[in-house]
């Protein structure tokens, strides 16, 4: 039979560990069928960041580096000044990327690294049980926040897309979501334009998600969704942040 | 006619295609599978437009979509 939506072959052929419902698995294939469709899989690395992705070389079908936590874009910006051929990306959390990476991500920005940044924001760290991220929401309940973030205290969520978007350096920063399926279709044609920008050769890319998790959020996966369309989406505007065209 | 394919030994059971989809086809079946999960299963397999959505949000790669015939793309993916 013929088929009108088929399993990346970018994808390995093994189950994953996420949790049900987890968006990982939806960003990772994703990200595998713009590879496939690209046909730049077997030029690609990924770098795996510390977290609940932190097993992604298991599961998506190209060549992987593993990185200290938030140290991805080093790792990236080397590989990828040593042999600019090959095509490079991170994969990373918001505790990851936004917290102990954040300097890392800010100056591979800065120096405008020819890669491409896949960006989870699901407001919390998943791996180690649900603590507070520098994204978490105010308000939201954490196991370091029980009583709910205190913005007077920890501050606002770290708007990390806003923050490279004002930095001088041409760049494709956009942040989108995967919580119904016109964002999700959306979303996947932002990471192939992320993917197209250095296939170009053009700039540094990054594709900031608003993820879910369920376990950690204490609700069901259809929950979690909407928790995004009601509550996520006032504190975090989806769009086009910065583009190369416009510079 | 677009046929939904599911891979039930791969499903979570997060019931995540069945709020995607627009036709109400799938529904969790009243089995197991090896892993313990409740899987989702087809219900309603003539009511099914191949808009393809329950596989775009499935996170566990166990849908795919058949086609035998003609095809309305609703959407570019
Ligand atoms: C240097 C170092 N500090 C702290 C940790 C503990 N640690 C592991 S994962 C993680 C946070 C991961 O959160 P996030 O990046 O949001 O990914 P998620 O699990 O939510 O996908 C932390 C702090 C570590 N492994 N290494
Ligand atoms: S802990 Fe959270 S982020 Fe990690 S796999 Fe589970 S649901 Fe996903
Ligand atoms: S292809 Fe569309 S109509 Fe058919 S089962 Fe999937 S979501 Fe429902
Ligand atoms: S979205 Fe995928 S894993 Fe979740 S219930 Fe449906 S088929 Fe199973």
């Amino acid at each position: 039979m013929e088929l009108a939506f088929k399993i990346s072959t970018a994808m390995k052929d093994v189950p994953t560990h996420y949790c049900p419902g987890c968006t990982h698995g939806v960003v990772h294939r994703m990200v595998a069928e713009v590879l496939e469709e690209l046909n730049i899989r077997e030029r690609t690395v990924g770098v795996a960041p510390v977290g609940c992705a932190v097993l992604i070389y298991n599961y998506l079908n190209n060549d992987f580096m593993e990185a200290p936590h938030g140290r991805a874009p080093a790792l990236a910006t080397g590989a990828k000044r040593a042999r600019p051929d090959l095509i490079l990306y991170t994969y990373q959390g918001d505790g990851d990327l936004a917290s102990i990476g954040f300097n890392e991500i800010f100056h591979a920005a800065n120096r405008g690294e020819k890669i491409t940044v896949i960006f989870i924001n699901n407001g919390i760290y998943g791996m180690t049980g649900g603590q507070m991220a520098p994204t978490t929401l105010p308000e939201q309940v954490t196991t370091t926040s029980p009583d709910g973030r205190d913005v007077s205290q920890t501050g606002f969520p770290v708007a990390v897309s806003e923050a490279l978007a004002t930095q001088a350096t041409p760049g494709f920063i956009v942040r989108c979501s995967v919580h119904d399926g016109l964002h999700q279709i959306q979303t996947k044609k932002l990471i192939r334009r992320a993917f197209q920008n250095q296939v170009d050769n053009r700039c540094f890319s990054l594709v900031e998600i608003l993820s879910t998790c369920p376990t950690n959020w204490g609700l069901t996966p259809q929950q979690s969704l909407e928790h995004i369309r009601d509550n996520t989406l006032q504190h975090y505007k989806l769009g086009i942040l910065k583009s190369p065209e416009e510079v | 006619m677009p046929r939904v394919l599911i891979r039930q030994e791969r499903c979570k059971g997060c019931e995540l295609c069945i709020y995607a989809c627009p036709q109400h086809v799938l529904a969790i079946s009243e089995n197991i599978n090896e892993k313990g999960y409740f899987f989702a299963e087809v219900a309603d397999q003539p009511r099914c437009i191949g808009c393809r959505l329950c596989a775009v949000t499935c996170p566990d790669q166990v849908i795919q979509i058949g086609l035998n015939g003609v095809m309305v793309h609703y959407y570019d993916y």
